[in-house]
């Protein structure tokens, strides 16, 4: 090593120490920044559960005959149903329904087999509950497929020779499992909010405790600042980034099928991308309070509601459609989504890449020259 | 060392500096004198090159504040009205930060901090958020002075801090000018107008005179009784009533009052009219203390007192309303 440092270098390092010391010594923040995308992944992969399993279901069978005692038994035997009541009359289905015990029923009409045999024409009803849209629309996929997996079988057990079959294959995540498009979304909200919200409330805090003021009145340059500002919450941002993607191969089954390089690559970028924000709000902000406010609800809603993550951008209102493309988390998603999950590699995110990267240039070109030298 | 010539500054609605000028010389202990709200701060912010004023030019060192603000901010030392370091830092991490902010080191400087830092090194290890008040001022001015300022400029330094560690403040002030350092400092405390080498009264935005705390006493040229009694807020409203009193403040333990028509004549020559002056005053406190007794005031003690800053700062402000 050099004996003698840069004196710039000296004071960075020393800039930057003092932004880790703020860090390590306020414990709670420290604990929440760490456990919070453990929290939030674990909740949207358990509590939060689109997925349907163990749906309870009544059944009314008025036939009874061994074609729908076949299918009920494929129902219970599947992981998504299990059947809690067979109901004796139409009544008590609107009870079940009103008493909310059930999410679906399945009414078979009278003489099921019969018909079936003879007329080709046996009817039966699956009514859901759709209170909760998403969850009765998967519900009465289920039993659709389940039913007609069953008839399939059948058929081929009678020789039929010719059979028209619809099929619906699910790509990519054959399960519909939850977790393949929530781990991509908690992945752009995490890093958002610890960059944007932790770097915007580090330095606001320094404004509002009256040490920006001293740190003015002094030889040190505005840039190196806050840059040093944003290097601890980058780091931070790793850590969590890595907590992610151990919770989500390891716990939530969620593997990373492309590759990982340009996983980390796309990743720091939106992080950048993500930090210059923190310094855009910053600028514009002079107290802890407005700054958790804005990369709050500026900065939050947006992302969860408009980003992809929750809603798809193509039901959208088109005006919103293009607000969404000036969200870094909805690129963010996309991007995510198709090396982890798709799978595909370098080609597929290069939109993405070059979005980000040119928000973060702009970002930082703008957090620099925003910065404010004086007071006011 | 510092120029002010004509510095105006306004905050939405209120003046809060109007054609400020003065002058402080190299070496010099400057206060500046001046209740909450005068418009102190704002006056150090232009100076140490913070908040831009409307109108006037401002040097420091020879500088223009707003043009050469970059060499002005590696040259002073400021130290901020509000406590401004890291409260979670401890003393050792705030002082050896700062250094490194001014491109120093605390060994190259540490002469210069010595006497006020060693008071403070057994608690090097605490988090400045935990010192006394009195401490906290040694650490920030420490931490002002640690790359050897050529100007010190320390906004009510002694705001909140225990009257025997505003007294050792003040004595390490006058250290340091001993060394050569320009010493801005503004405080709302009119007894420590005398601490400094000159003075500046200021209020609601207009410096009311510019001198050394001795000669603006002495420019006061009005008879100066101090009036208490057992009841001192009647009394207050008592005097007040009183024709021949012209003003009348309450000074802790006694009130201050200047009477009509009067003027005392320290400076005259003549013997026979100095005490003819003197009989007069005699006359006219017997009068006084007549009349407030005939009002149930008991125990009231009236005497002639030589005038303080505050009573100038009083006096001088009626004219600035």
């Amino acid at each position: 090593m050099h004996p003698e440092k840069p004196i710039e270098m000296k004071q960075f390092i020393s800039f930057v120490r003092k932004e880790f010391h703020h860090i390590f010594r306020d414990r709670t923040t420290m604990a929440i920044l760490l456990i919070l995308p453990v929290l939030m992944l674990l909740l949207f992969g358990y509590a939060i559960n689109t997925e349907v399993k163990n749906s309870k279901i009544a059944v009314y069978d008025p036939s009874n005959d061994t074609y729908t005692r076949a299918i009920i038994e494929k129902m219970q035997a599947s992981e998504y149903f299990s059947v809690v009541k067979m109901l004796k009359n139409e009544q008590e289905m609107s009870e079940q329904f009103k008493s909310g015990e059930v999410k679906m029923v399945i009414a078979f009409s009278e003489n099921f087999h019969e018909n079936l045999l003879h007329t080709g024409d046996a009817q039966i009803a699956l009514i859901a509950d759709a209170t909760d849209p998403n969850s009765a629309k998967s519900v009465v996929n289920y039993a659709t497929a389940i039913i007609a997996g069953y008839q399939l079988e059948s058929q081929q057990l009678q020789q039929i020779p010719f059979q028209i079959d619809t099929q619906i294959k699910l790509l990519y995540n054959p399960q519909m499992k939850g977790a393949y498009n929530f781990v991509p979304g908690v992945m752009g909200m995490i890093l958002m909010l610890i960059c944007a919200m932790m770097t915007s409330i580090s330095i606001a805090r320094e404004k509002e405790m009256g040490t920006m003021e001293v740190l003015l009145v002094s030889p040190v340059k505005p840039a190196m600042l806050i840059i040093a500002k944003t290097i601890p919450y980058f780091f931070i941002s790793l850590i969590n980034l890595t907590t992610i993607l151990l919770i989500s191969v390891f716990i939530l089954g969620v593997p990373v099928a492309g590759s990982l390089f340009w996983l980390l690559a796309l990743s720091l970028v939106y992080i950048f991308v993500n930090l210059s924000l923190g310094l855009v709000i910053s600028s514009v902000v002079n107290n802890q309070q407005t700054a958790l406010l804005i990369s709050g609800m500026v900065l939050m809603l947006p992302v969860i509601m408009l980003s992809g993550m929750m809603f798809p951008i193509e039901n959208m209102p088109v005006f919103f459609q293009w607000i969404s493309q000036l969200i870094p988390a909805k690129w963010y998603i996309i991007g995510v989504k198709q090396i982890m999950i798709k799978g595909l590699g370098f080609s597929a995110i290069m939109p993405q890449l070059a979005v980000l990267s040119g928000m973060a240039v702009l970002l930082i070109a703008i957090s620099i020259k925003k910065f404010k030298y004086r007071l006011e | 060392m510092i120029s002010c010539n004509n510095i105006s500054k306004k905050y939405k609605k209120v003046q809060a500096l109007s054609d400020i000028s003065f002058e402080v010389k190299p070496g010099e202990i400057f206060g500046l004198i001046g209740p909450d709200g005068a418009g102190k701060t704002t006056l150090f912010r232009i100076l140490t090159t913070l908040i831009l004023a409307d109108e006037g030019v401002a040097a420091v060192n020879g500088l223009d504040v707003v043009k050469d603000y970059k060499l002005i901010r590696e040259r002073v030392g400021y130290m901020p009205g509000r406590f401004s370091l890291y409260q979670d830092l401890s003393v050792e991490e705030n002082l050896n930060f700062f250094a490194t902010v001014f491109n120093t080191t605390v060994e190259e400087n540490y002469a210069l901090v010595r006497d006020i830092y060693q008071q403070i090194e057994p608690f090097k290890t605490r988090k400045a958020g935990k010192l006394s008040g009195g401490m906290k001022q040694k650490l920030a001015l420490s931490c002002a002075l640690i790359h050897k300022p050529t100007v010190l400029f320390l906004d009510e330094p002694t705001t909140g801090v225990d009257p025997v560690s505003r007294k050792e403040f003040w004595g390490m002030l006058k250290k340091l000018q001993q060394q050569g350092i320009t010493i801005l400092v503004s405080t709302p405390y009119m007894d420590e107008a005398s601490l400094c080498d000159r003075i500046a009264l200021i209020q609601k935005g207009r410096l009311l005179t510019i001198d050394s705390p001795g000669k603006i006493a002495d420019s006061f040229k009005k008879t100066l009784l101090s009036v208490s009694s057992e009841n001192m807020s009647m009394l207050l409203t008592d005097l007040r009533a009183i024709p021949e009193v012209e003003s009348c403040y309450a000074f802790g333990d006694s009130h201050h009052i200047t009477l009509k028509n009067r003027t005392s004549e320290y400076k005259q020559e003549h013997s026979d009219s100095r005490r003819k002056m003197a009989d007069d005053i005699t006359v006219i406190i017997n009068n006084l203390k007549v009349n407030l007794e005939a009002k149930n005031h008991i125990n009231v003690i009236i005497k002639e007192i030589k005038p303080g800053i505050e009573d100038c700062f009083m006096e001088l402000s009626k004219n600035n309303m």
